[in-house]
């Protein structure tokens, strides 16, 4: 059952986008970000872990979970260790997607040469 | 963004905006919607299947393959785009594409590639973020207004001393 939601789920966040892509005339970088914000927002207000709950991967790997995962992080820190964990906690869950993401993109520039 | 740029043009290049408007194809927006759909689903799909198999075989509970997962998926992305793969699916697949956190890696992967001959600094080093610096930036914002959001009214959020 998980595997249908995450399907629908992740495909209406896609349909989101295209709808900003294609009426707002929006350029992918604003509606990433757009998105983002939305996540963020969301998590702000204690929504986004449901929403995990509900669809699973069709929350977790639309970029919206980037803004959850930053907020997440700042929260958990601000319980830990109080109002320095607003500044401190922000990158902790988001860790493995950014590093991941500048590790490989640099070793695949290191490799390959453009196309086209 | 258009209709700022309006301001400064003469008359006759205004004339020529809204004749250029008017011939502009239409964007076929209800194909983009169901191939964004397909797309997007299959690649949220894949991403659930990666995480069972963390939870089944690597052990994680459902939380933590959340992580896992995501690199997974941001390595495979990598290395469609380095095959120039990725660009082709996008094509057809517009947003779904864009949106999962695979497009998220296309864009600093397809970028580092694209300025390497400037340069393994400036070229690599400094282009990777020019289109996922942004959604960095105001995600790293916005989740600093919610924290402080957080630390003033929710008592209870704040832990610690």
């Amino acid at each position: 059952m998980i595997f249908l939601w995450a399907f629908i789920i992740g495909g209406a966040i896609c349909i989101f986008g295209q709808i900003c892509f294609d009426v707002f005339k929006l350029t992918p970088a604003h509606t990433m970000t757009l998105l983002v914000v939305l996540g963020a927002l969301l998590d702000g207000v204690g929504l986004y872990d449901p929403f995990i709950k509900f669809a699973g991967a069709g929350a977790s790997v639309p970029i919206t979970s980037f803004g959850n995962a930053l907020v997440h992080g700042a929260l958990e820190e601000l319980k830990k260790d109080g109002w320095i964990g607003v500044i401190t906690g922000i990158f902790k869950v988001t860790s493995a997607g950014i590093s991941a993401a500048i590790i490989f993109s640099f070793l695949a520039a290191l490799v390959v040469k453009p196309k086209g | 963004m258009a209709n700022n740029k309006k301001k400064n043009l003469t008359p006759v290049q205004q004339e020529y905006q809204e004749f250029a408007n008017k011939r502009e194809p239409a964007r076929p927006v209800f194909k983009n919607c169901i191939r964004a759909f397909i797309s997007g689903g299959t690649i949220c799909l894949f991403g659930q299947a990666i995480q069972e198999m963390f939870v089944h075989w690597g052990g994680f509970d459902e939380k933590k393959a959340a992580n896992p997962t995501i690199a997974v998926l941001i390595l495979l992305s990598v290395i469609l785009t380095s095959l120039g793969v990725y660009d082709k699916i996008s094509q057809w697949a517009g947003a779904g594409s864009a949106v999962p956190v695979t497009g998220f890696a296309n864009s600093m992967a397809s970028s580092a590639i694209e300025h390497r001959s400037e340069g393994l600094v400036l070229g690599v080093g400094g282009k990777m973020f020019e289109i996922a610096g942004p959604v960095i930036v105001f995600g790293t914002v916005a989740a600093f207004i919610v924290g402080v959001v957080h630390l003033l009214f929710n008592p209870n959020a704040v832990g610690g001393h």
